[in-house]
């Protein structure tokens, strides 16, 4: 059933709120500057909007009905508990502009959760402020790219990634103002050592580099490829997403790496929220301490502060101090599993992805198959044609069963790609009957295969034509249908 | 084992026996010796539920702001906020979604952030809107970078009396690839000098980069503006309070190309500082060169209406290098608050918030002046307002802050006794009027 | 099996080049079309432009992708197919006809017998 836009339910005269009475004299508005038009805002009750949007609610997919298998997305059970936490009155409702001595409490657990991000890293600084991954990123190329201006180390603009990196990526890059040089994978879908060493040199500002990378892999030459960068002058770069499949057992900062970002939003549990809000904090070692944006947190004998400008930061992400409702949920997750809690969501989601892994063989061709996979794995490549299966259908196919789909045609370097990665959270029954779906898809393409093409039909909507969205371009809803 | 991990010893080892590994360790043979952590991590113990809350309490209590009487803004407002958001942003059918790729089980989000553009353009005074930045002042940002491409110029002109924060951010942003920042002075009526803008429009321009009202509380003259960056075939963009288009005119119907801002005042607690949601609207010819997410309508294969991102192609996933921003997750959850927050409120009740909100503001104004404060600017404001105080700026904050105020936000910029303060529909005349007694006898205190 | 025709040139970059006296038709080819999938917009260069060959001349979008088309001449833009602004998809249609993208004068006519020949282009089409 479509559900009306709250638009064309709207009834003048109906409000969804009860207001005080102005209790003081009223100031007239200027006429000239006075809004007189309707701006068209939707007339509804209270009753009404929940409706709708309880309505629309029921048309989501979402963690809490089943398993969220996508690739690189880590997504995870969000404690509900960290939902309560963060709105206590006394950390929620603060302004941001609040003296240092009326946010101690705030100020404090910032402080603590990036001592906790440090630890697990090997970094020594930290920066809360980055709103996302992607603004992680650009934080991080910023620090290298201010220790390479600082040193006078002006040519400096090559940024080398793997031609399976996140668009995330080379995007970041071109915003740092670097260009990419793209680095091949080899045939074990490793960064191809030789061609780093090839192609590092005085123009290296930096090596970009996600690891485990997006085929799920640990990149085990990865102090060699470290330190070819060191000796060619550049910095190293860890893309920290997929940092779950590391939690106590391997640090950036000893593999090489002068900073990363984590992903609060994936590794640290916090929602998702259909898009956002995350948060992108940066580790980073003692050289681009000095670089990080502005204000830090900082602990003196007064108690906690934010840092003043510093002459040589980069300046500001944010026009205040970062996702700090995203950072009261993380703190509360590394709080309530510690160090060895921590170890076992690792060991947890490694496990979890290796028996997909292993529930598929047979099933699913995956390219790079040579042992085991960390947290995620791709299944696809050239094969995937041979058992008619196109990567799309299995994905819409998936949702007439129910679950949610892998992430599709990433990374680029695979065909046909399905990227999945359970996460510790998922029981070992619900990968199975996740991969029991699976399994009975390969068999419906080569028996009956419109089941595919015709998929998903049983979703609240049937496949919805992108080209007619791209061409015809309705962005709002046109005030004459409302 | 933890409650968030439950596959507990006998089931893996069953686990394991599918994989064809003896034990766990055998799954990070990748992982070098030399890398591989030996102990543990040097952590806090591990807290459980109840020992979690009493220390999220204790944290809580140490904080005092919360506790404080509110007249400060500055980019974050202290509104109401009514239960039936927070009700809906914690059904998890939305709270724990991902961004909407797989569009048929996603029209829940999908349909609201289309909502959301909706209201954002109507507000704004645009055709289109996307789904939203990470906050007003990276959105400022992005909106810049948006004007360079759109008309192929290095250059902006940023407008003095924009939030000092915003400013920042925008240098951030741009200082990478090489773009020029140009700042356009206020005149002593707390306006943009426009004839300083027609003169440094002459070095050509992407943009003019204008709050409205701006960060003293004044409210600018956009169509003016809007001539002038016209005059230079540059865009104006402008930065808007939310709050503020209920009682004044809309930025997009007096010329501004791209409108931004920041939705906390619509339905978003304060936080200190986070999440909030950023807003861009702009026109449809401008919209292939918009950062972010863009949600249309289109129709399924039986002919149903549906909804899908659109536009990818500007997006990091698919255009890498050359996309229009590197922004992948957004503030989704956060832009679904503003949409419900401005459904409740609906016309009617979003128009008499606003009008409170001004009223209010100049009954405080008018108070502090008669108490003693002195006005630094003439030109009408909304509802924040510079004024001076017969004392230190700090040294007064630190002294009603004692008094159980949180007072206007001292600007230094404008002197050493100059305030910025707010007013939202929260306070009551009760509260202002104590706050203005409480003023004038900090004063007394600190002369 | 997509077209290739005779009697034009091809690029590495899957354009095609065809002489039309002193100035050359350009657009991409059927292969490229079809691995791009339905064309939803043509950004095309403005008349009078330079064209430096083998950089960016424009860009084609689809709905899960977007690519450049490069120049393969240097030399000057003297028209643009303005058709594609309505109509994008007659790049899908007739990517040799009716969906031409745009006209270069070449400063150099001897750079045009360096573009691959049709044999050429079909090996690495792989076609």
């Amino acid at each position: 059933m479509m559900e009306k836009t709250l638009f064309s339910t709207s009834c003048p005269g109906r409000i969804g709120v009860s207001l005080p009475v102005c209790d003081v004299p009223e100031t007239e508005i200027p006429a000239e500057l006075a809004r007189t038009g309707e701006i068209g805002l939707p007339q509804v009750t209270e009753g009404q909007v929940m409706r709708h949007f309880v309505r629309l609610s029921n048309k989501n997919y979402n963690i809490e009905k089943g398993i969220y298998p996508l690739g690189s997305c880590t997504m995870k059970y969000n404690p509900r508990l960290h939902e309560a936490l963060a709105r206590i009155p006394g950390l929620a409702a603060v302004h941001p502009l609040s003296p240092d001595r009326t946010v101690q409490g705030t100020l404090e657990l910032m402080h603590a959760l990036g001592t906790c991000l440090c630890e697990i890293t090997g970094f020594s600084a930290v920066t809360l402020q980055p709103a996302a991954g992607a603004q992680g990123e650009f934080t991080g190329l910023m620090l290298i790219r201010s220790a390479h201006l600082a040193a006078l180390e002006t040519g400096r603009d090559k940024v080398l990634m793997p031609d399976s990196a996140h668009g995330t990526n080379p995007a970041t890059s071109t915003m740092a103002g670097m260009k990419v040089v793209p680095v091949k994978s080899n045939d074990q879908g490793m960064v191809d050592v030789e061609d780093v060493k090839a192609k590092v040199g005085p123009d290296t500002a930096a090596l970009m580099l996600t690891n485990p990378n997006t085929l799920g892999l640990f990149e085990s030459n990865i102090l060699e490829i470290t330190e070819a960068v060191h000796r060619a002058g550049g910095l190293n770069y860890m893309d920290g997403a997929n940092m779950n499949a590391m939690l106590g057992v391997a640090r950036p900062g000893d593999m090489g790496f002068d900073v990363c970002h984590l992903n609060l939003h994936k590794t640290f549990s916090t929602p998702h929220g259909g898009g956002g809000p995350g948060s992108g904090p940066v580790c980073c070692n003692a050289r681009l301490e000095p670089y990080l944006p502005n204000p830090l947190v900082v602990k003196d004998k007064d108690g906690y502060a934010l840092s003043g400008m510093s002459n040589t930061s980069f300046g500001r992400l944010m026009a205040f101090h970062g996702n700090i409702g995203v950072l009261y949920r993380a703190y509360a997750y590394i709080r309530t599993l510690g160090a060895s809690g921590l170890r076992e969501v690792t060991e947890g989601a490694v496990v979890n992805a290796n028996y997909l892994k292993a529930r598929l063989r047979g099933h699913y061709p995956v390219p790079f198959d040579n042992g085991p996979c960390m947290h995620e794995f791709v299944a696809g490549g050239p094969e995937m044609a041979g058992l008619g299966l196109k990567t799309l259908d299995v994905a819409k196919r998936l949702l007439d069963y129910g679950f949610h789909a892998p992430t599709v045609y990433f990374p680029l370097i695979v065909k046909e790609a399905l990227m999945m990665e359970p996460t510790e959270t998922e029981t070992m029954e619900s990968i199975d009957e996740f991969a029991d779906a699976l399994i009975a898809i390969a068999r419906e393409a080569c028996e009956k295969p419109h089941l595919l093409t015709d998929a998903p039909v049983n979703t609240p909507v049937l496949r919805l034509d992108e080209v007619k969205a791209a061409k015809e371009l309705v962005v709002v809803e046109p005030r004459e249908e409302s | 084992m933890n409650r968030f991990v439950p596959n507990c010893k006998t089931l893996r080892i069953r686990m394991l026996e599918e994989i064809g590994v003896n034990k766990v360790e055998d799954l990070f043979t990748h992982v070098p010796g030399q890398v591989r952590m030996k102990g543990l991590l040097n952590l806090p113990p591990a807290m459980s539920e109840m020992e979690l809350v009493r220390e999220y309490t204790r944290l809580a209590n140490i904080n005092t702001s919360h506790e404080l009487v509110c007249f400060r803004g500055a980019g974050s407002y202290d509104h109401f906020i009514p239960a039936a958001v927070d009700s809906i942003l914690t059904r998890s059918e939305f709270f724990t979604a991902y961004t909407p790729y797989q569009a048929e089980v996603s029209q829940g989000t999908l349909q609201a952030i289309f909502e959301y553009q909706t209201m954002i353009a109507r507000l704004c005074g645009t055709e289109a809107a996307n789904a939203g930045m990470y906050d007003g002042a990276s959105a400022t940002a992005e909106a810049a970078l948006m004007s360079m491409r759109v008309t192929g110029v290095d250059r902006v002109l940023v407008a003095g009396s924009l939030n000092p924060s915003y400013r920042e951010v925008i240098e951030t942003y741009l200082v990478p690839g090489g773009f020029q920042i140009n700042e356009i002075p206020f005149g002593p009526d707390g306006l943009l000098d426009l004839d300083a803008a027609r003169a440094l429009m002459q070095g050509g321009s992407a943009s003019i980069i204008l709050q409205s009202p701006n960060y003293f509380g004044l409210v600018e003259n956009i169509a003016r503006a809007s001539e002038a960056a016209r005059a230079g075939n540059a865009l104006l963009v402008v930065v808007a309070d939310p709050i503020s288009l209920g009682v004044i005119q809309a930025p997009g119907e007096l010329g501004a190309d791209i409108v931004v801002g920041d939705g906390q005042p619509l339905g978003i607690p304060m936080g200190f500082g986070g999440p909030y949601a950023g807003f861009l609207a702009t026109s449809m010819a401008h919209l292939r060169k918009m950062p972010g997410r863009i949600i249309g309508r289109t129709e399924d294969r039986a002919g149903n209406v549906g909804f899908v991102m659109t536009l990818q192609t500007r997006e990091q996933h698919i255009r890498r290098e050359k996309a229009t921003s590197n922004i992948c997750t957004n503030q989704a959850l956060m832009a679904l608050a503003n949409a419900v927050y401005l459904s409740l409120t609906g016309e009617a009740g979003f128009r008499e918030i606003a009008r409170q909100c001004y009223h209010k503001a100049h009954y405080l104004e008018a108070g502090l002046v008669k108490a003693g404060a002195r006005r630094i600017f003439t030109a009408p404001f909304v509802r924040e307002f510079a004024l001076r105080l017969p004392g230190d700026a700090f040294e007064l904050e630190a002294r009603l802050v004692s008094a159980g105020f949180l007072p206007g936000l001292p600007v230094p910029g404008l002197g050493n006794d100059a305030m910025l303060f707010a007013v939202t529909e929260k306070r009551t005349r009760e509260e202002m009027d104590a706050f203005i007694g409480a003023v004038s006898k900090a004063c007394g205190e600190v002369r | 099996m997509s077209k290739i025709n005779e009697g034009i040139r091809y690029t590495e970059s899957h354009e095609w080049v065809k002489r039309d006296g002193e100035n050359y038709v350009m657009g991409i080819t059927d292969h490229a079309q079809h691995e791009m999938g339905e064309i939803v917009m043509v950004e095309l260069p403005a008349k009078g432009a330079q064209t430096v060959r083998g950089e960016a001349l424009g860009a084609l979008e689809a709905v899960k992708t977007a690519e450049d088309f490069y120049a393969p001449l240097d030399g000057t833009v003297v028209k643009v197919n303005g058709e594609l602004d309505g109509n994008p998809a007659l790049v899908n249609e007739d990517p040799y006809g009716e969906g031409w993208l745009v006209v270069i004068k070449a400063v150099d006519p001897a750079q045009y017998d360096e573009l691959l020949s049709p044999d050429q282009y079909r090996a690495l089409a792989g076609e």
